[in-house]
């Protein structure tokens, strides 16, 4: 985008996060195990992105459009339901 | 009957007189921390604020990065809004500085410059404000008490002009300007509201629409912000004039971004922001009564730098001197020095440059000074660029 386009103060919409893909700052992915997994949704409420989905009868899942990699689901998951895997 | 007629003569400190001003300037918002010199201002604010003829909103903060981070949410909301600071305290908001420039935050803040510490002092230099040259303000350096008043009424319509859309910082001198008492005639308080419009911002921060400010751009896009900023800066180049010129319409009065003192007839010309510009005009004076041709070029607008008009100044001089009162260890020159050398080569000028530090931790510069430091830079003794810090105990 030319200088003359950007938007004057990098002013943009809020709560516009789950528009930005964020999966190329990966090094690491989340893979979830579910039969481990209790869905006890600690990791939907660790995830500092909108990475974890909530689903009806089913089990969480991961958005790999929203996840960073950080890892957090893997540190704080109880039961040790997910396990951070290299990207190919 | 002209305005000026009508002015109310007062005597004010340079402090007292930006109070009066951002109080007549029908400011939202002031954030400030208290630091010697510049502490009578908010002083002043507060003061106001108690009797009740200030209807903006004093917010007390615990330290200048809180001051200009208060003020530059503030400013999002598209309050009008105003600081004040000096030396530590400007290192203090650093960091707030280039958040409020590239937001395009219109905080006009007076800096009442200080030297910096260690050691510890209280007096003036430039050392503050040109440690954050860079940091994408609009910059000012006023000469008198009457000039202070004037450009903290002119920076808010400069900074609001929707095509600058930048901070700005008015510096004088601590103490020397900051506390000077000195004769001042106030413009009345609905020909100031008139020309400072209030233009409508672009973005206005309200819960009801959340925005952010200052996301993150990442390599792929940084330099475009950056750029337009720059660009912005060049605009105010333009605008200022035009501001000039509105502000020249009902008060009678007009600075220019530089003040030329005999530029024109004189073989060697002194280049000095500051008030210390005052004493080397009252030394030119003197000597060009005994017949001898010397000049002096005021830099009041420093950033953005007006070096078209520098340079068109210099083009009859045989030597220029310029005198920063800053001190930049390791640097071939002042900042002063290395703006006004890249003006003149730019414009073709070649003559010698002697760059010149004076007055660092509020040294005094005497008339009898200015008589050394024109003659260091005449009678040919200068034949080519030269570096000296006067006044300093051998």
């Amino acid at each position: 985008m030319s200088w003359k386009e950007v938007e004057e103060g990098a002013v943009v919409k809020g709560g516009t996060s789950s528009a930005y893909v964020v999966s190329g700052w990966r090094v690491k992915r989340p893979i979830i195990d579910e039969t481990k997994c209790t869905n006890c949704l600690i990791c939907w409420i660790y995830c500092p992105e909108p990475a974890i989905v909530r689903r009806e009868g089913a089990k969480v899942a991961i958005d790999y459009d929203h996840c960073k990699g950080c890892a957090i689901c893997e540190v704080e998951c109880p039961p040790k339901a997910i396990t951070m895997v290299m990207e190919p | 009957m002209t305005q000026l007629e009508m002015a109310k003569v007062v005597a004010l400190q340079g402090d007292e007189a930006v109070a009066e001003a951002v109080r007549q300037c029908d400011v939202d918002v002031v954030a400030a921390y208290p630091i010697t010199p510049q502490t009578i201002i908010v002083e002043k604010l507060a003061e106001f604020v108690a009797a009740g003829r200030f209807r903006g909103e004093f917010i007390p903060v615990e330290s200048e990065h809180s001051a200009l981070s208060a003020c530059l949410g503030a400013s999002a909301t598209g309050a009008r809004v105003f600081t004040a600071t000096s030396s530590q305290g400007l290192a203090y908001m650093h960091e707030m500085l280039y958040n409020t420039s590239g937001m395009r935050m219109p905080v006009v803040m007076a800096v009442a410059n200080r030297a910096l510490s260690a050691p510890l002092v209280l007096n003036a230099d430039h050392g503050d404000m040109m440690g954050s040259r860079d940091s994408g303000w609009i910059q000012i350096y006023a000469e008198n008490v009457e000039e202070i008043y004037d450009r903290t009424i002119q920076l808010f319509r400069l900074s609001e002009d929707p095509r600058v859309m930048l901070p700005s910082a008015l510096n004088f001198e601590g103490f020397i300007l900051s506390h000077d008492k000195e004769r001042v005639r106030l413009i009345d308080d609905e020909p100031i509201r008139k020309f400072l419009k209030r233009p409508a911002p672009k973005h206005r921060l309200d819960p009801k629409e959340p925005l952010t400010f200052g996301a993150i751009a990442n390599p792929d896009n940084y330099y475009e912000f950056r750029m337009q900023q720059a660009e912005a800066m060049k605009n105010a180049l333009t605008v200022f004039e035009q501001t000039e010129n509105e502000f020249e319409a009902f008060s009678g009065r007009r600075y220019g971004a530089v003040d030329a003192y005999n530029t024109d007839g004189a073989d060697r010309v002194a280049v000095i922001n500051g008030c210390a510009a005052g004493t080397m005009r009252a030394t030119a004076r003197a000597m060009n009564s005994t017949g001898e041709r010397v000049g002096v070029l005021a830099v009041k607008l420093y950033r953005p730098f007006p070096a078209g008009e520098v340079a068109s100044h210099l083009r009859r001089a045989k030597s220029v001197v310029t005198m920063d009162r800053s001190m930049s260890p390791g640097a071939p020159s002042g900042p002063i020095a290395e703006d006004v050398k890249s003006a003149m080569r730019s414009a073709g000028l070649n003559q010698p440059v002697m760059s010149l530090v004076y007055g660092i931790g509020g040294r005094d510069l005497s008339v009898e000074d200015g008589r050394k430091i024109f003659g260091l830079a005449g009678g040919g003794v200068l034949t080519c660029d030269a570096s000296v810090i006067y006044g300093v105990k051998g």
